[in-house]
C-alpha cells in the first residue's frame, strides 16, 4: 500500500491522523480517568493508564454521587432524560412527517407562506423563547415538569423535522400521490400506506437529529425543570459542580461518559443510515 | 366503457394565467382520443381535469351522462397511467395491481382473479412478486398499465406513457396499446407530444396549443386538411413545406410562383377559383407534404406541373431518399424513390402534386384553401 504514497497522500494521511487523535485523546482521557483511582489520578500521569483498573468511580456516578442537596447520583436524572427524550423525538418527528406530507404534497394557498415561517423557526436561537415559553408552560400548568419539557422540545424542534421531511417527500414524484388518489386513497392512506413505508431513511436522519439535540440540551432544561425533574445534563452540571469535600475527577468523567452514551448508541446503531439518509433522497419509481 | 365530452372547459390559475380557453371535444363510446400538443399547450392539464386531480374553472366535463365537475378523481371511474409510472415503491406488483381494488373493498377472491386475468393479458405473471425497483422500464409500463386495467374503469387516461422508454421499446409497447384497445373496445384519452403516436393510436386527435384546441377531427383529416399554420406544421414528419410565394393569375389558371436559380415557374391550383382570385397578386404560404414533391416515377398521375430542381442536400433513409431543394429562397424537402434521387450538385425533375397542397394567410396563419 505504500507503493502509491505520494507527498500529497502522505500529508492527507498525517491530517486525518491529527483529527482523529484531537477528536479520541479526550475519549481516551475520560474513560481511563473513570478507572483510576483518586491517588493515582493525583500522582500519575493524565495520559497514563490506570495503575489498577477501578469500576468504583462507575457505581459511585450513577448511584451516589451529589448532585447538590440530594446524592442520589445519575440514575434518577438519566430516567428523566429518557422520559423526556424518547415522546419528545417521536412526537416531533411524527408531525414533522405529517407537516412534511403537508406542504410537499398537499399545496394549499398560503402552504409555501406558512412553511417558509416555519423555516424560521430554524433560526430562532435558544435564548428568544426562554421567556415566552415559561409564561407558556406556567399557564398550562406544566412548569418544572417532564411533560412541560417534552412540549418545549416538540415545539422547537418541529421546525427542524418538518424541513427534514419536506426536502425528503419534494423529491417523490407527485404522480405517486395522484395515482393513490385515483385509486381511491384519502389523506392519511396516501401517508401511511405509500409515503410512511419509503421514508425509512429520513426517519433516521430525523430521529438521530432530533434525539441528540434534546437528549444534549442544557440550557431548556436548567430554565423549564427544577430538582426531581432535571434531565440528564443539568445533573451532570450540578455534580461537577458541587463543591463540598475532595474534587472526585474519576466521579465526574464516569458521570460525563454515562451522560453521553445513549447518543453514541444511537449514533452506532443508526449512524450508517444517517450518511446514507442525508444523501439519499430520490424515490427511483 | 363511456362516452366523454368537454364542453367550454377553462382553466385559470390563482396568478391570472389562462391555460385552457374554452375547450371543446366529444368522443364516442369507445373511442381512442389524443391530445397532442408542444409542451405547455394545457393538454396534461386538460387531462388532469378529467381525472379530477386538477380544479375546473368553468365549463363542464362530462362522463357518460353525468357531469363530474364536482367528482372526486376515486368517485369518476377512472384509470391513469402516468410518464414516471408512479408504482408504489414499498410495494410489490400484486399489491400494486391490488391496491385500488383494495381500497374499494372488493372481496379477495375477486382481487386475486382480476390480478391473475390482468398480469396474464400483459405476461408479467413471473413478475408480481417483484418491486418496482427490481424492474426494467418496460416491465414498469405493464405493470402500470395492468394497474389501470385491473380497475375496469369507464375511461383510460394515458399522460406521455410511452415517452420514458427507449425508441425500440415506444414502438413495440405503442402496437400493444393499440392491440389492447381494439381487444376491450375501451374509451381512451391519450396525452402526448409525439405526432407519430398521435396518427398511429387515436381514433380522434385534439391538435392543441396555448390553450386552444387548434383542430379536432380523425388523424387522416388532419393530415390532409390541417386548419392552420401550426397543425400543418406539428403534424407529420418530415414536416410539410412552407413556400413563401405569390399567388398569380396565369391564363385561365390561377397559380402560385416558385423560382429557383433557374428560373421560375407557375404551379397552377386546382382549387376553388372563386377563393383564389381574391389573393391574386398576394403574397400567401405555399404548403406542401414532402410526398406530394418527388420523382416522375413515384409520381402517379400524369400532367402534373414539373421543374427542374438544384439538388441541395439527399438524406437516404432506406425506403425513400429526402431530396433537400432551395424554392423561393427556402429549404424544401421532397420524397423520392431511392434510386430517382440525384446527387447534390446536379438537377432533377420533381413532379408537383398541387392537388392536396394548401394556402395560408401569412399574417393570420390560417389555412386560405
Amino acid at each position: 500500500m505504500f507503493k502509491n504514497l505520494t507527498v500529497g497522500r502522505a500529508l492527507v494521511y498525517a491530517a486525518l491522523l491529527l483529527m482523529a487523535i484531537y477528536y479520541l485523546l479526550p475519549l481516551y482521557v475520560m474513560l481511563t480517568t473513570s478507572f483510576k483511582s483518586l491517588d493515582d489520578i493525583r500522582e500519575g500521569n493524565m495520559l497514563a493508564l490506570p495503575q489498577l483498573w477501578q469500576g468504583g468511580a462507575w457505581s459511585k456516578a450513577w448511584a451516589e454521587a451529589c448532585t447538590g442537596v440530594e446524592c442520589n447520583g445519575m440514575q434518577g436524572f438519566f430516567w428523566n432524560s429518557i422520559k423526556m427524550t424518547l415522546p419528545a423525538v417521536a412526537i416531533s418527528t411524527l408531525l414533522g412527517a405529517i407537516n412534511g406530507y403537508v406542504v410537499s404534497m398537499w399545496r394549499f394557498r398560503g402552504s409555501d407562506a406558512l412553511f417558509t415561517m416555519l423555516l424560521v423557526g430554524c433560526f430562532i436561537p435558544f435564548q428568544v423563547v426562554l421567556l415566552p415559553m415559561a409564561q407558556l408552560l406556567g399557564l398550562l400548568g406544566l412548569a418544572n415538569t417532564t411533560a412541560g419539557l417534552v412540549l418545549v422540545h416538540v415545539v422547537y424542534g418541529t421546525a427542524f423535522t418538518t424541513l427534514f421531511f419536506r426536502n425528503f417527500y419534494i423529491t417523490v414524484p407527485d404522480e405517486l400521490v395522484k395515482a393513490a388518489r385515483i385509486d381511491g386513497a384519502g389523506f392519511w392512506t396516501i401517508f401511511f400506506r405509500i409515503l410512511l413505508p419509503i421514508s425509512g431513511p429520513i426517519f433516521v436522519v430525523c430521529i438521530i437529529w432530533q434525539f441528540t439535540q434534546i437528549w444534549n440540551d442544557f440550557l431548556f432544561g436548567v430554565v423549564f425543570a427544577s430538582g426531581e425533574s432535571q434531565p440528564i445534563t443539568v445533573a451532570l452540571n450540578n455534580l461537577v459542580n458541587t463543591s463540598t469535600g475532595v474534587k472526585e475527577y474519576n466521579v465526574d468523567m464516569a458521570a460525563a461518559i454515562i451522560a453521553a452514551l445513549p447518543t453514541l448508541f444511537v449514533y452506532m446503531v443508526a449512524g450508517r443510515y444517517f450518511v446514507r439518509g442525508l444523501t439519499a433522497g430520490a424515490v427511483k419509481g | 366503457m363511456a362516452a366523454l365530452s368537454i364542453n367550454n372547459v377553462c382553466k385559470t390559475y390563482a396568478n391570472g394565467t389562462d391555460v385552457l380557453k374554452g375547450i371543446n371535444i366529444a368522443i364516442n363510446d369507445g373511442e381512442f382520443l389524443i391530445l397532442v400538443g408542444p409542451s405547455g399547450c394545457g393538454k396534461s392539464t386538460l387531462l388532469n381535469m378529467i381525472a379530477g386531480l386538477d380544479d375546473i374553472s368553468s365549463g363542464d366535463i362530462a362522463i357518460g351522462n353525468k357531469r363530474v365537475n364536482e367528482l372526486s378523481p376515486k368517485d369518476r371511474d377512472i384509470a391513469m397511467v402516468f410518464q414516471s409510472y408512479a408504482l408504489y415503491p414499498s410495494m410489490t406488483v400484486r399489491e400494486n395491481i391490488s391496491f385500488g381494488l383494495e381500497i374499494r373493498k372488493t372481496p379477495k377472491a375477486d382481487i386475486d382473479a382480476t390480478v391473475k386475468r390482468v398480469a396474464e393479458m400483459l405476461q408479467i405473471t413471473h413478475l408480481l412478486e417483484r418491486k418496482p425497483g427490481q424492474m426494467s422500464g418496460g416491465q414498469r409500463q405493464r405493470v402500470a398499465m395492468g394497474r389501470a386495467l385491473a380497475r375496469n374503469p369507464a375511461i383510460f387516461l394515458f399522460d406521455e406513457p410511452l415517452s420514458n422508454l427507449d425508441a425500440k421499446l415506444r414502438v413495440e409497447m405503442r402496437t400493444e396499446i393499440k392491440l389492447m384497445h381494439q381487444r376491450l373496445k375501451s374509451t381512451i384519452v391519450y396525452v402526448t407530444h409525439d405526432q407519430i403516436e398521435a396518427m398511429t393510436l387515436g381514433d380522434k386527435i385534439a391538435v392543441m396549443k396555448d390553450g386552444i384546441v387548434q383542430q379536432f377531427g380523425s388523424p387522416q383529416d388532419i393530415y390532409d386538411n390541417p386548419a392552420n399554420l401550426f397543425v400543418a406544421g406539428f403534424i407529420g414528419s418530415p414536416s410539410m413545406n412552407f413556400i413563401p410565394a405569390t399567388v398569380v393569375q396565369s391564363g385561365s389558371d390561377i397559380g402560385v410562383k416558385i423560382c429557383d436559380d433557374n428560373g421560375c415557374v407557375v404551379l397552377p391550383l386546382p382549387h376553388d377559383k372563386a377563393k383564389l382570385a381574391a389573393f391574386v397578386g398576394k403574397e400567401v404560404i405555399f404548403g406542401i407534404r414532402p410526398e406530394q414533391i418527388t420523382d416522375a416515377r413515384t409520381a402517379y398521375r400524369e400532367g402534373l406541373p414539373v421543374m427542374a430542381c438544384h439538388i441541395d442536400v439527399i438524406e437516404p433513409t432506406g425506403p425513400d431518399t429526402l431530396v433537400f431543394v432551395s424554392l423561393n429562397n427556402t429549404k424544401v424537402c421532397c420524397r423520392t424513390h431511392p434510386t430517382e434521387a440525384k446527387y447534390p450538385g446536379e438537377s432533377m425533375d420533381l413532379v408537383f402534386d398541387v392537388s392536396k397542397a394548401v394556402l395560408f394567410d401569412p399574417q393570420t396563419e390560417a389555412r386560405i384553401v
